[in-house]
C-alpha cells in the first residue's frame, strides 16, 4: 500500500463529507429557480447542520440504546461507503477489502437500523415509515444488485476499482446490457435516495413520508448526523453512477495534476446531474405507494434484462 | 494421540446413551435430572466437536465395523471430512443449546415432568450423529428412524393441546414418506451393485465402487432427493416445518431447525457427490430450481406470519433453499468438469449450512427466552421487551442482523460467496443454464432483501415500542445458562463473519475429497486477512477490515461529537404533537407486512374481513372494528388435498373387497394359490 493512496483515500472522504451538503444545496437552488422561487443559497444545508449541532437533544422517555446508536452507525456506514467508490482515482487501498456487494450491504445496514429506530418509539408514524421503507428496499435492493452485476459481468470483477478501470480504459463500444443497467440504475437511485417520484424529501405531511417518518423523533446532533448521512447517500449514489457508467476524467494514478483534473471533472459532472435530477423532480409527481411496485418492478426487470442480454449477446 | 476421530465421536454417542440410562435413577429429583443430563449432553457435544474438527482439519478418514446389526450384515461406521464437518455443525450448536436447556427446562418445573424431554433430547442428538457417521444403508436408515422418532416425541412434549398432536402427526407422516423414498433409493443402488443377487451391496463402499447405468442412477437420485427434501423442508414438502417447529420446546426447535435439517443436506451431498459419483447437469438444475423456489417462497411466507416461532420456521425453509442453491450450482459445475467453480459453490453451500445453524439456533433460543418470560408466542401481543430483557434483546438483534446478511456477521460471507458463484457462471457451456443464472441471482438478491424486511418486523414488533397486549405481565430476563448459550452462539456468528479465511482453509479438504480441487490455493493467498476465492482482481472481501472500519468510524464520530457534549433531555414522545398516544396505535406485525402482502399476495390464499359496527347510523364513526386476516399456504390445496383425497378414494374402493364373510376370504386365498401356481414355475 503506497503512501499517496492513503492520502487520496483520505482526500476522498473529506470531499464526501464536505461537498455532499453543497450538492444538496445546488439541487435545492435549481429546484427553486425552476419553480420561480428565490433560493436560500448554496450553503444553506451547512447552516442547517450548524444549527442542529448546536441544539440540545430531546429524547423520548422510552428511547432505547438502538435509537441513540443509529445516527452514528448511519453516518459511519455512509463514510465507509464513500471510501469504496472511486471518485477521484481508481487506486483505492480499501478496494481489496470491500467490493460492490459490501457497498450495497453497507446501505442495507443503515436502512435496517433506521427502520428499527423508527419502530423504537412506538408511534404510528415510525412504524409506517419503517414498513414502507423496508418494502421499497426489498424491491429496490435486488434491482440495484442486478444493475451492478451487469456491469461487473462486463468487467469480470466485483471490485469497484477494477470495474471503473475496465470501463474507463475499455474501447467505447456501446453495450446494450450497460444501457439497460443505466436506466435501471437511474430508477433505483431515485428510489433509494428518496426523491420524487418515490418519496418527497421536502414534504411536511406525515402520511406521505417514507424516510422522514422514521426519523420524526430525532433532534439536535442526532438529527444533524442523519440529515448529513442522507445528503451523503444522495452524493454517493450520484458518484456511483458516474463512476460506473461515465468515468471519463478519473485519475488512474496518484499524481497531483490528474487528481486535480479529476476533481474538476467531478464538479462539472455533479453540476450536470443536478440539473438532470431537478428536471425529473419538477417534471414528475410523487406516486402512490402502491404504484411503487410497477416502478421498482420495471427497474428490476430492466436490470435483469440487462444481465440476460449480456449472457445472450456476449 | 492414541484415539482416532471415529473413536472420539463414537464415545460421544455412547455418552449420550449413557445419560439416557441414568434417567431412571434421577427421575425423582427433577432439578438434579435437568442439571446432570444436560451437562452430560454438553460434554458429549464437546467430545463430538473435538472429533469432527480434527477429522476435517487433518483430512482423516476412519472406518469402524460394529458387531451389532443383523447376522452377516454388521453396522459400518465412517468418519471422513464431510461427515466430520456435519458432526462439527451438529455438536457446536448442540453444545450451545444444551447449555441453554439447563435454564430453559427449569421453566417446566412444577408444571410438568421433564423426564420425556431429557430422554428424547439425548436420543435425538445421538440419532443425528449416527446418521452422519453411518457407512451402510441399514445403519443409516436405522439412525434416520431413531432421529425422526425421537423428534416426534419431542414435538409431542406438550401433548394436551390438539394442535400439537396434529402437528406431530403431520411431521411423522411426511418424515416417513421421505424415509420410504430414501429406502427405495438405497434399494436401487444396493441392488444394482450386486445385480440383485446378494445382500453385500448395502454398504456405501460397495455403492461407491459400482457404476450405475444412467436411468437407474437418475431414479435413485430423484428418490433420494425427494426423501431428503421432505426432511429438509424444501417446497413443496415444507408444510410440516411451520407446524412442528413452533409447538416443540424452544431448545428442541433450535436443534431441529439448526441441525436436523442439515442432516438432510448431508444426505443429498453424500448420495450425489459420493455414492453416485458422476451425473448429468439436469440433476444440479433440479436442485438449483427447487432451492430458488424454496428461498423466495419461504421468506414470503415468513413475512406473513404473526407467530414468532412460525416466522423463524419459514425462514429456515428460505435458508435451506439458499444452501441448495450452492449445492445445485456445485453439481452443475461438476457435471461440466469445472472443478474450481464447483468447489467454490460447494464451500458456499457448506458455509451457509454452518452459518444457518448458528444464527437460527440463536434466534430460536431468543424466541424461547421470550416465550419463557412472557408466555406469548404471538407477536401481536408483544412489544417493548427491550426494556426488561436487556441481554436477550441485543443477542436476538445479532441473530436478526446475521440472518439479514449484513456485514460484519456471518450471513454476509455465505451470501457473498454465493453471488460470486453466480457471477462466475458465464463460463458455462450450456445456453439454457446461462439464462437460468441471471434469474437465479435476481431471486437470491430478492430473498436477501425480503429477509431483512422480515427480521426488522420480527425484532421491531417483539422488542421495540410498547407492549401491545392489554396488560404487561411480569417479564423477567433469562437466567445465566440461557444467556450463556445465546452469547456463545452470537460470538460464533461474529467470528464466522469476521474471520472467514480460517474456516474456509479448514473446510477446504472437503471439496478436495469430493470434487478434486481445493479453492484454498487462491483464497487467503494474500494473507489470512483477505478472502479472495478466485483472484484478487476478481473479488476480494476482508472481514476484519470492514468490521474494524465500521467500528473505528463510529467511535471516531462519537468521540468528535462528545468533546463538548450537549444536553440530553428526556421528554414525552413528540409524535407530531398528538398527545393521546396509546399502545394500540403502534404498527402491529400484520400491518408491518401489509404492503408486501399487497404486492406478493397473489402467491397465497388470503382472506381479509373487516366488520364495522357504526356508532349511530353513519359509518364514519365506528363503535367497534373487527379485522380478520387469514393467510394460507396454497400448497395444501394444490398438492396435499388431492393426494389425501385420492388415497381415501382408493382406500374406499379397495375396502369393497372386505365383505365380512369367511367364504369370500377363502375364495380369495384359493384364487391367489392358483395364480401363484400358474405363474411361478
Amino acid at each position: 500500500m503506497k503512501f499517496y493512496t492513503l492520502i487520496t483515500e483520505f482526500l476522498q472522504l473529506i470531499i464526501l463529507i464536505g461537498i455532499a451538503p453543497a450538492f444538496t444545496g445546488w439541487v435545492r437552488m435549481l429546484k427553486c429557480w425552476s419553480q420561480g422561487r428565490t433560493s436560500a443559497g448554496l450553503l444553506q444545508p451547512y447552516r442547517d447542520l450548524d444549527k442542529l449541532f448546536s441544539k440540545d437533544v430531546l429524547l423520548a422517555d422510552n428511547a432505547t440504546w438502538i435509537f441513540r446508536f443509529t445516527p452514528y452507525l448511519v453516518f459511519g456506514t455512509a463514510v465507509l461507503a464513500g471510501g469504496i467508490i472511486p471518485m477521484l482515482t481508481v487506486d483505492l487501498p480499501i478496494a481489496y477489502a470491500a467490493d460492490v456487494i459490501v457497498l450495497v450491504a453497507l446501505f442495507a445496514i443503515a436502512r435496517f437500523f433506521t427502520a428499527l429506530a423508527g419502530m423504537d418509539m412506538g408511534t404510528a408514524f415510525g412504524g409506517m415509515g419503517s414498513s414502507r421503507e423496508m418494502t421499497i428496499a426489498s424491491l429496490a435492493e435486488p434491482a440495484m444488485l442486478m444493475a451492478i452485476f451487469t456491469v461487473s459481468l462486463a468487467s469480470k470483477s466485483t471490485s469497484l476499482s477494477q470495474m471503473v478501470h475496465v470501463i474507463y480504459t475499455g474501447q467505447s463500444v456501446f453495450r446494450p446490457s450497460l444501457a439497460f443497467a443505466l436506466i435501471a440504475f437511474i430508477l433505483i437511485a431515485l428510489a433509494e435516495t428518496g426523491r420524487i417520484p418515490v418519496d418527497n424529501p421536502a414534504t411536511h405531511l406525515e402520511l406521505t413520508m417514507i424516510h422522514e417518518a422514521m426519523i420524526l423523533e430525532y433532534s439536535g446532533r442526532h438529527l444533524a448526523l442523519i440529515e448529513w448521512a442522507g445528503m451523503m447517500k444522495l452524493f454517493l449514489f450520484v458518484m456511483l453512477g458516474i463512476a460506473v457508467f461515465a468515468p471519463w476524467g478519473i485519475a488512474s494514478s496518484g499524481d497531483f495534476i490528474p487528481i486535480l483534473s479529476a476533481f474538476l471533472f467531478m464538479l462539472m459532472k455533479l453540476g450536470i446531474i443536478g440539473i438532470g435530477l431537478v428536471l425529473i423532480e419538477t417534471g414528475l409527481a410523487k406516486m402512490r405507494i402502491f404504484r411503487m411496485t410497477e416502478f421498482l418492478g420495471s427497474a428490476f426487470l430492466l436490470a435483469t434484462l440487462g444481465m440476460l442480454s449480456f449472457f445472450i449477446l456476449e | 494421540m492414541p484415539f482416532t476421530p471415529i473413536e472420539i465421536i463414537s464415545s460421544s454417542v455412547l455418552l449420550l446413551f449413557l445419560s439416557v440410562l441414568l434417567v431412571p435413577l434421577l427421575k425423582g429429583n427433577q432439578r438434579l435430572l435437568i442439571n446432570v443430563s444436560f451437562m452430560l449432553t454438553s460434554l458429549a457435544s464437546l467430545l463430538g466437536l473435538a472429533g469432527g474438527v480434527w477429522a476435517v482439519g487433518a483430512g482423516i478418514t476412519n472406518k469402524l465395523i460394529l458387531p451389532l446389526g443383523l447376522p452377516d450384515l454388521p453396522f459400518h461406521l465412517r468418519v471422513d471430512p464431510l461427515a466430520g464437518f456435519f458432526i462439527t455443525v451438529i455438536c457446536l450448536l448442540s453444545f450451545f443449546v444444551s447449555l441453554y436447556s439447563i435454564g430453559y427446562a427449569k421453566g417446566y418445573l412444577g408444571h410438568r415432568p421433564v423426564t420425556k424431554l431429557v430422554i428424547f433430547y439425548s436420543i435425538f442428538l445421538a440419532g443425528m450423529m449416527m446418521v452422519v457417521i453411518a457407512d451402510d444403508a441399514l445403519f443409516f436408515l436405522i439412525s434416520w428412524e431413531v432421529m425422526a422418532a425421537a423428534s416426534y416425541f419431542l414435538v409431542m412434549f406438550e401433548d394436551e393441546h390438539l394442535e400439537n398432536r396434529k402437528a406431530a402427526f403431520l411431521y411423522m407422516i411426511i418424515a416417513h414418506v421421505g424415509a420410504i423414498a430414501i429406502l427405495l433409493s438405497f434399494g436401487i443402488m444396493a441392488g444394482l451393485t450386486t445385480g440383485f443377487e446378494s445382500f453385500n451391496g448395502y454398504t456405501f463402499d460397495a455403492m461407491r465402487q459400482a457404476e450405475f447405468p444412467l436411468k437407474w442412477a437418475s431414479a435413485a437420485f430423484l428418490l433420494a432427493f425427494f426423501g431428503f427434501a421432505a426432511k429438509a423442508g424444501v417446497i413443496p414438502l415444507h408444510v410440516w416445518l411451520p407446524e412442528a417447529h413452533p409447538v416443540a420446546p424452544s431448545n428442541v426447535s433450535a436443534l431441529m431447525s439448526g441441525v436436523m435439517l442439515k442432516t438432510a443436506i448431508y444426505g443429498i451431498i453424500r448420495v450425489t457427490f459420493d455414492l453416485l459419483g458422476s451425473f448429468p447437469w439436469w440433476w444440479g438444475a433440479v436442485v438449483l430450481i427447487l432451492g430458488l423456489l424454496s428461498a423466495v417462497m419461504g421468506v414470503l411466507f415468513a413475512l406473513m406470519q404473526n407467530d414468532l416461532k412460525r416466522l423463524l420456521a419459514y425462514s429456515s425453509v428460505e435458508n435451506i433453499g439458499i444452501i441448495l442453491i450452492g449445492i445445485g450450482a456445485s453439481m452443475i459445475f461438476t457435471s461440466f468438469q469445472m472443478p474450481l467453480l464447483a468447489a467454490l459453490a460447494l464451500i458456499a453451500g457448506l458455509y451457509h449450512t454452518m452459518n444457518h445453524a448458528m444464527f437460527k439456533g440463536l434466534l430460536f433460543m431468543g424466541a424461547g427466552a421470550v416465550l419463557h418470560a412472557t408466555g406469548e408466542r404471538n407477536m401481536e401481543e408483544m412489544g417493548g421487551l427491550i426494556h426488561r430483557m436487556k441481554w436477550t434483546a441485543p443477542l436476538f438483534l445479532i441473530g436478526c442482523v446475521s440472518i439479514s446478511a449484513l456485514p460484519p456477521f456471518n450471513g454476509f460471507v455465505s451470501e457473498w460467496l454465493t453471488f460470486q458463484v453466480f457471477l462466475l457462471s458465464p463460463a458455462l457451456p450450456s445456453p439454457l443454464l446461462r439464462l437460468l443464472i441471471p434469474l437465479g441471482a435476481a431471486l437470491l438478491a430478492l430473498t436477501g432483501a425480503l429477509a431483512a424486511a422480515c427480521f426488522v418486523k420480527a425484532f421491531g414488533v417483539t422488542f421495540l415500542g410498547h407492549w401491545r397486549g392489554a396488560r404487561m405481565p411480569h417479564v423477567h430476563e433469562a437466567d445465566w445458562p440461557m444467556r450463556s448459550g445465546m452469547i456463545l452462539a452470537a460470538l460464533a456468528c461474529l467470528l464466522l463473519g469476521v474471520l472467514p479465511t480460517f474456516f474456509i482453509d479448514w473446510m477446504d479438504i472437503i471439496p478436495q475429497q469430493l470434487i478434486g480441487t481445493k479453492i484454498g490455493a487462491s483464497s487467503g493467498a494474500y494473507g489470512w486477512l483477505w478472502l479472495t476465492p478466485i483472484a484478487p482482481e476478481r473479488a476480494s472481501y476482508s472481514g476484519p477490515i470492514v468490521f474494524l472500519g465500521i467500528l473505528f468510524i463510529v467511535i471516531a464520530v462519537y468521540l468528535v461529537l462528545h468533546v463538548k457534549p450537549g444536553n440530553i433531555q428526556r421528554a414525552p414522545i413528540w409524535d407530531c404533537g398528538f398527545a393521546k398516544l396509546n399502545q394500540r396505535m403502534q404498527y402491529s406485525a400484520a400491518s408491518f407486512s401489509m404492503p408486501l402482502r399487497r404486492i406478493f399476495g397473489f402467491l397465497f390464499k388470503i382472506k381479509e374481513e373487516v366488520k364495522l359496527t357504526p356508532c349511530g347510523t353513519h359509518k364514519a364513526f365506528p363503535k367497534r372494528l373487527n379485522y380478520n386476516l387469514n393467510v394460507r399456504d396454497r400448497f395444501w390445496g394444490w398438492l396435499y388435498k388431492p393426494v389425501v383425497d385420492s388415497s381415501f378414494w382408493v382406500a374406499r374402493h379397495v375396502g369393497k373387497l372386505q365383505q365380512g364373510r369367511i367364504q369370500t376370504y377363502l375364495i380369495y386365498s384359493f384364487i391367489t394359490i392358483i395364480i401363484l401356481l400358474l405363474f411361478s414355475r
